[in-house]
């Protein structure tokens, strides 16, 4: 209790936050925008075994990872990204992509969609059992340049041939826009820019387009900002959000995306993969602080939170590192 | 935290966190906080900024008024259990002790803020009644309590729990008299302080670099991080008339001195750990 925050213009709550503030403000119910109450399920897709292993410097055996999407197969969750496709060469930490791919238990009901940058990944991925995929864009010139080595454009135009060939297979694909609220290199990046790359993958095929906050800068205003331009061009049902927690935003980022309609969360457990471009800061938000709050919310995620839990402890110790999650820290037991 | 020296103090105006114990016995109140009247008189005070302090009872009320303080705050539960454990007396004899110090209060003009504990959850009991919150609340505000700061003293509150306790002391206490005192045990002080606002409330307690942590959850964080606050404000367009860059600044100050890490996210992605 160091500092009371007065707020020093009240009537800056509303005018300054937009329409949809007031609307909140007067609300009989919160999180009631425009008549529109939160989802009554919300769709966690964990990044962990992919994204969250693929950021750590420690690289993990095969066994382990294969067992770390089995618990978390257990713990109800839905979607699990297990590994990806990208040429070892680059991510030697997914270079046992295709043991895992055949490794892991496949629970019916679970998909396991894996990352694919090409064609040639896209062929090894169907040829290891992949039944779903992921592509990725980015929503910053200079970011789609300085880590992929092309512009936007032609990075949409290396995901068509990727497009065309799942299709005829039948294999749904997943778009992730990176940046979606800033850029380490560009800083600020426009909405329509996202807003254009998101329909540029969601015309192309994409069954749902992941937004990501890749460096964590966000805050609820500019997630607003965002995904007002996005819904325009992209149907909200369509949408995911993927926030990173590197300036601790990420809980309420996603609590106003669900307030938008967004019903499809992206996070990690133990919000495994810490940020690239802020050193020994956080990155990826942690799964079990994201299911405590929706549950809090009364929200259905089919996920048992202590299963979840586990997982979380299990591959904390075979990391030897402390869990990025709150809940997981905290043993006050109620 | 060990013990903080008194010149540390001085520089931090840490005499505010005189008000983040109040579990604490006495003797531990005692060893930490026994500076308190140097604090209060070396700091210095800057115009337009006010430096309230805890005054459990007469007692605590009459040194602070001694010593400068010329703002007090008095600590209520909406949980008898924890009434009873932490201050050793229920609710309604604290209450009572409160009545004593907010009228010695008003008659010298001396300005008292309310706090409720337990407004989430308890560690003892486990669930609070909102109605209960909003009970002790009413009655902070109707002796004389100017504002009521509402405590998720274990953190374990959600925007769901968050917004069904508002409602139900909005009902007793008008929303301009309301705070929100939040706290990160489980990661969701910024999402609950963001329905505060969206509920109407522009009052929030927090704690630079997120300063005293859980004594119900061994490890655990605690107060939220005033950093990562304001990036959230700031970044919504709301004025606070804080500079975020000297709030760092006073965070890594205190951080070396305590010889620990800071708990604000802001200040770890600016690159400002130990």
């Amino acid at each position: 209790m160091a500092a009371v925050m007065r707020l020093v213009n009240r009537s800056v709550l509303g005018p300054a936050m937009g329409q949809q503030y007031v609307a909140f403000s007067s609300a009989a119910k919160a999180g009631v925008r425009a008549g529109r109450a939160l989802p009554e399920k919300v769709k966690i897709v964990e990044v962990g075994p992919r994204d969250g292993l693929q950021n750590e410097k420690t690289i993990v055996p095969t066994e382990t990872k294969i067992h770390l999407i089995d618990m978390l197969s257990a713990s109800g969750l839905s979607v699990i990204e297990a590994t990806s496709f990208v040429s070892p060469k680059w991510v030697p930490q997914m270079a046992d992509q295709v043991e895992v791919m055949k490794g892991i238990d496949r629970k019916p009901g679970v998909s396991y969609p894996v990352l694919t940058p090409n064609l040639k990944g896209f062929q090894a991925a169907v040829k290891a059992g992949a039944s779903e995929v992921a592509i990725f864009g980015a929503a910053s010139e200079l970011f789609s340049k300085k880590n992929i080595n092309c512009s936007v454009d032609e990075s949409l135009q290396r995901f068509d041939e990727i497009m065309r060939t799942a299709k005829e297979a039948g294999v749904p694909v997943r778009g992730y826009v990176s940046c979606v609220l800033g850029c380490p290199y560009e800083g600020m990046v426009a909405p329509e820019k996202v807003a254009h790359v998101a329909k540029r993958l969601y015309s192309m095929g994409c069954y749902e387009i992941s937004l990501g906050d890749t460096i964590g800068v966000g805050t609820p205003g500019s997630m607003i900002k965002m995904l007002e331009a996005v819904s325009r061009e992209v149907p909200v049902n369509a949408l995911a959000v993927h926030c990173h927690d590197t300036y601790g935003q990420a809980l309420a980022n996603i609590l106003v995306a669900l307030q938008m309609g967004i019903s499809v969360v992206d996070s990690s457990v133990a919000g495994l993969g810490g940020c690239p471009y802020a050193n020994g800061a956080s990155g990826n938000v942690a799964t079990e602080d994201v299911v405590y709050m929706l549950h809090g919310l009364g929200i259905q995620t089919g996920v048992d939170l202590s299963k979840l839990m586990d997982a979380g402890a299990f591959i904390c110790r075979t990391l030897n590192r402390k869990t990025s999650s709150k809940v997981a820290q905290a043993t006050c037991k109620l | 935290m060990g013990n903080v020296p008194t010149t540390v103090k001085h520089c931090l105006s840490y005499e505010q966190l005189i008000q983040d114990y109040p579990w604490l016995t006495r003797w531990l109140l005692a060893e930490k906080m026994a500076d308190h009247t140097d604090v209060l008189r070396g700091i210095q005070r800057e115009p337009h900024v006010r430096y309230p302090v805890l005054t459990p009872n007469m007692q605590g009320f009459q040194d602070a008024v001694a010593a400068g303080a010329t703002e007090v705050a008095v600590f209520g539960s909406a949980s008898e259990t924890f009434s009873k454990k932490n201050i050793n007396c229920s609710i309604d004899e604290s209450m009572l002790r409160f009545e004593e110090v907010i009228k010695s209060a008003k008659e010298r003009q001396i300005p008292v803020r309310g706090y409720v504990s337990c407004a989430l959850g308890c560690p003892h009991e486990g669930h609070i009644e909102p109605s209960k919150v909003s009970q002790v609340a009413k009655r902070l505000y109707e002796m004389g309590c100017y504002e009521i700061s509402l405590g998720d003293t274990i953190g374990v509150g959600t925007p769901g729990s968050m917004f069904k306790m508002l409602q139900s002391v909005m009902n007793e206490v008008p929303t301009n008299a309301l705070a929100v005192h939040c706290h990160d045990t489980y990661g969701q002080a910024l999402p609950n302080i963001l329905t505060a606002l969206q509920m109407g409330v522009s009052v929030v307690d927090s704690a630079v670099a997120g300063l005293g942590g859980c004594p119900y959850a061994q490890g655990s964080s605690g107060n939220v991080s005033t950093e990562d606050v304001l990036y959230m404000l700031h970044g919504m367009g709301i004025e606070t008339g804080v500079n975020l860059t000297k709030v760092l600044e006073a965070g890594d100050f205190i951080c070396n001195a305590l010889r620990r890490g800071t708990n604000s996210r802001v200040a770890q992605a600016r690159g400002r750990t130990l």
